[in-house]
């Protein structure tokens, strides 16, 4: 037989497997996207629908009433979010650079091991922690405990992050500054960590966006308020605990403003995920958020 | 213009013979650079900052061990190793068993592989290896986004659309084709742990995703190309030179996944039907660690109550450590030379 004209053969069984695996994985993308979209299309759906101005300048209605929104929830969060930040994220980006700077030996894979066993801590045994350490000692539940709860979850996406980020700015300009008669701490601060300010805020806003919708963790903690309220000593209402109380709930109103709020609340995540996703296409770590 | 002073290096050993060379140098050139005396003490400093936030986290870690030893030594004392294989659960007599919960999480947890495994493999694969390369990124963002919404959204939708989908069409559907095994009997609720297993799914897609594609992306291109030159097709590629290189990696992943699911409350809290009892059917409701954690930590009344919650929370820690850890040590063993990559 001439070899030129050969044309190699695939056996049926060999295609047949091969177009099998193939619309089996196209299958399972579209099974994965499915719900993605219809639960955004309900959000919007439904959410707009209760959605409207007093929803998010009033607080809540007695219980029967209509009307009414989560005006103080949503501050709550924002409070809760700014604290929690306060403490998450300078805790994470020290011992990030710890990590990255000091941290390739034996004391750095126990704090690297011990960042990934407080990132896999369930959320509600962070809750009840605190509980334990502030709630139980303060003898009432606070808005700061609730911080405390949410900023003691950052800190392990921030370390690790910020760690990647830093291992990703080359050797050489660390050298480069250090040659110039720089010194170490100074390299750090002014060279290492503004070369790689970019990579860390999308480590940050990740961080951010996650304990945004976290209610486990703050339903011992910063507990819910039917009120106003900003003191940081006291139980504070905040926007994923009103959604999941008005879910549960049996009024239909209060199912109604359920989903106004969780429409509030991942207009806040996506938001803050599509700021992360422009500044790392534009920054210098592409691929990390 | 002043004149440079003349800079003679030293030798680093004396020559045997005293040259001239040497002999004219004035003063001793130091080759160190000279720290102001402010660095000398910022450096130590600086180190001694960012260790102690590195410390905190270790200290964190042991702070929430003691706390929940400490908290659940009521209970711990009452019911010993008892305490997880009994499944009375009464708090008006003081009786506490654990063994509902656990029976709970893990079907739930293990419902939620069954379903999110292939579907996160499947997906993972179809976006590294098959998909057109403008819609890569797409599907990829996509898939991100499920894990970016929260909890008590998965849980909001899981009540008031998946639940009465399931109780409408799915459910009756079961018990008709499927009810001789006994998996799939009783009133179709909606509530139960058959939603929790889906929605769970849902949540745990994005994370076997992510590190499946993780570690198919660390599967060197030879192999690839080394399966592919001795003719094989595309899926025989994938399934002899990437998956059998990948699989311990996507193992990790797996259970990293189920690691999520074991500790996930409010989502499950919201659709599990929160009742302490054991049946083979998965339309029955249930009840898991973290949602009576959740459900019952506020209204707890007495100490011997809220010791066994918090031992509860103690157990749950143990697990999802161990579960983990493990997950971790596959995980580094497929992509280990690569990048510190955090899993969020």
């Amino acid at each position: 037989m001439d070899n030129e004209t050969q044309v190699w053969k695939v056996s049926f069984g060999r295609r047949l497997a091969n177009g099998a695996a193939t619309v089996g994985m196209a299958c399972a993308a579209l099974l994965v996207v499915t719900p993605l979209v219809v639960i955004f299309g309900y959000l919007v759906y439904k959410g707009i629908g209760a959605l409207n101005w007093s929803f998010l300048t009033q607080i809540p209605k007695p219980v029967g009433e209509a009307g009414g929104g989560m005006a103080n929830g949503i501050v709550g969060s924002a409070l809760i979010l700014l604290i929690a930040s306060a403490i998450g994220i300078p805790l994470g980006i020290g011992s990030g650079v710890f990590l990255a700077e000091y941290g390739r030996n034996r004391y750095g894979d126990i704090v690297r091991f011990t960042a990934d066993v407080l990132n896999g801590v369930p959320s509600i045994v962070i809750g009840s922690t605190v509980w334990g350490l502030l709630v139980v000692t303060q003898k009432h539940f606070s808005l700061f405990s609730g911080a405390v709860a949410l900023g003691i979850m950052m800190v392990p996406t921030v370390t690790r992050s910020t760690e990647e980020i830093l291992l990703m700015v080359p050797q050489s300009v660390r050298e480069a500054a250090i040659g110039l008669g720089v010194s170490q701490w100074r390299v750090t601060v002014s060279v290492v960590l503004r070369t790689a300010t970019a990579g860390i805020l999308t480590g940050i806003m990740l961080a951010f966006a996650r304990v945004a919708g976290e209610t486990a963790p703050l339903m011992f903690t910063a507990f819910g308020n039917q009120f106003w309220s900003v003191s940081p000593n006291q139980p504070a209402a905040a926007l994923p605990l009103q959604i999941f109380y008005y879910a549960t709930s049996a009024f239909e109103e209060l199912n109604r403003q359920a989903w106004a709020g969780a429409l509030v609340l991942i207009v806040l995540i996506v938001g803050t995920i599509g700021i992360v996703r422009l500044v790392a296409s534009r920054g210098l770590m592409k691929g990390a958020a | 213009m002043e004149a440079l002073p003349k800079i003679t290096f030293a030798p680093a050993r004396a020559p045997a013979e005293k040259s001239d060379s040497v002999r004219s140098v004035q003063r001793p050139v130091r080759l160190a650079p000279v720290i102001p005396p402010a660095g000398r003490f910022a450096d130590p400093i600086f180190k001694g900052l960012v260790l102690t936030c590195a410390a905190s986290v270790f200290a964190l870690v042991v702070l929430i061990v003691i706390e929940l030893v400490s908290q659940s030594r009521l209970s711990l004392h009452a019911f010993g190793f008892s305490f997880f294989i009994r499944s009375n659960w009464d708090p008006v007599s003081g009786d506490f068993g654990a063994f509902p919960f656990i029976y709970g999480t893990l079907v739930s947890s293990l419902l939620a592989l069954i379903i999110a495994v292939p579907l996160a493999a499947g997906v993972a694969l179809f976006t590294t290896e098959m998909c057109p390369r403008p819609l890569r990124s797409t599907l990829s963002f996509l898939v991100e986004l499920l894990a970016a919404i929260p909890s008590v959204i998965y849980g909001l939708w899981g009540i008031f659309v998946l639940a009465p989908l399931l109780r409408a069409y799915v459910e009756p559907w079961l018990a008709h084709n499927f009810g001789w095994t006994g998996l799939f009997e009783g009133a179709p609720y909606g509530l139960g742990m058959l939603a929790a297993g889906i929605i769970l799914a849902i949540m745990i897609v994005p994370i076997i995703a992510s590190i499946t594609r993780e570690v198919v992306t660390a599967v060197p291109r030879q192999q690839r190309e080394a399966v592919l030159a001795l003719g094989a097709t595309r899926w025989e590629t994938l399934r002899i030179g990437v998956l059998r290189n990948a699989r311990t990696g996507i193992m990790g992943g797996i259970i990293l996944g189920l690691g999520r699911a074991l500790g996930e409350t409010i989502a499950v809290t919201m659709v599990i039907g929160n009742s302490p009892q054991i049946s083979k059917s998965l339309f029955a409701p249930g009840y898991t660690l973290a949602s009576v954690i959740a459900n019952e930590f506020t209204e707890a009344t007495g100490n011997l109550y809220l010791s066994a919650l918090m031992e509860i929370g103690l157990a749950l820690f143990i697990i999802t450590l161990i579960v983990n850890a493990l997950a971790q040590l596959l995980v580094w063993s497929v992509t280990r030379g690569m990048p510190a990559r955090a899993i969020g």
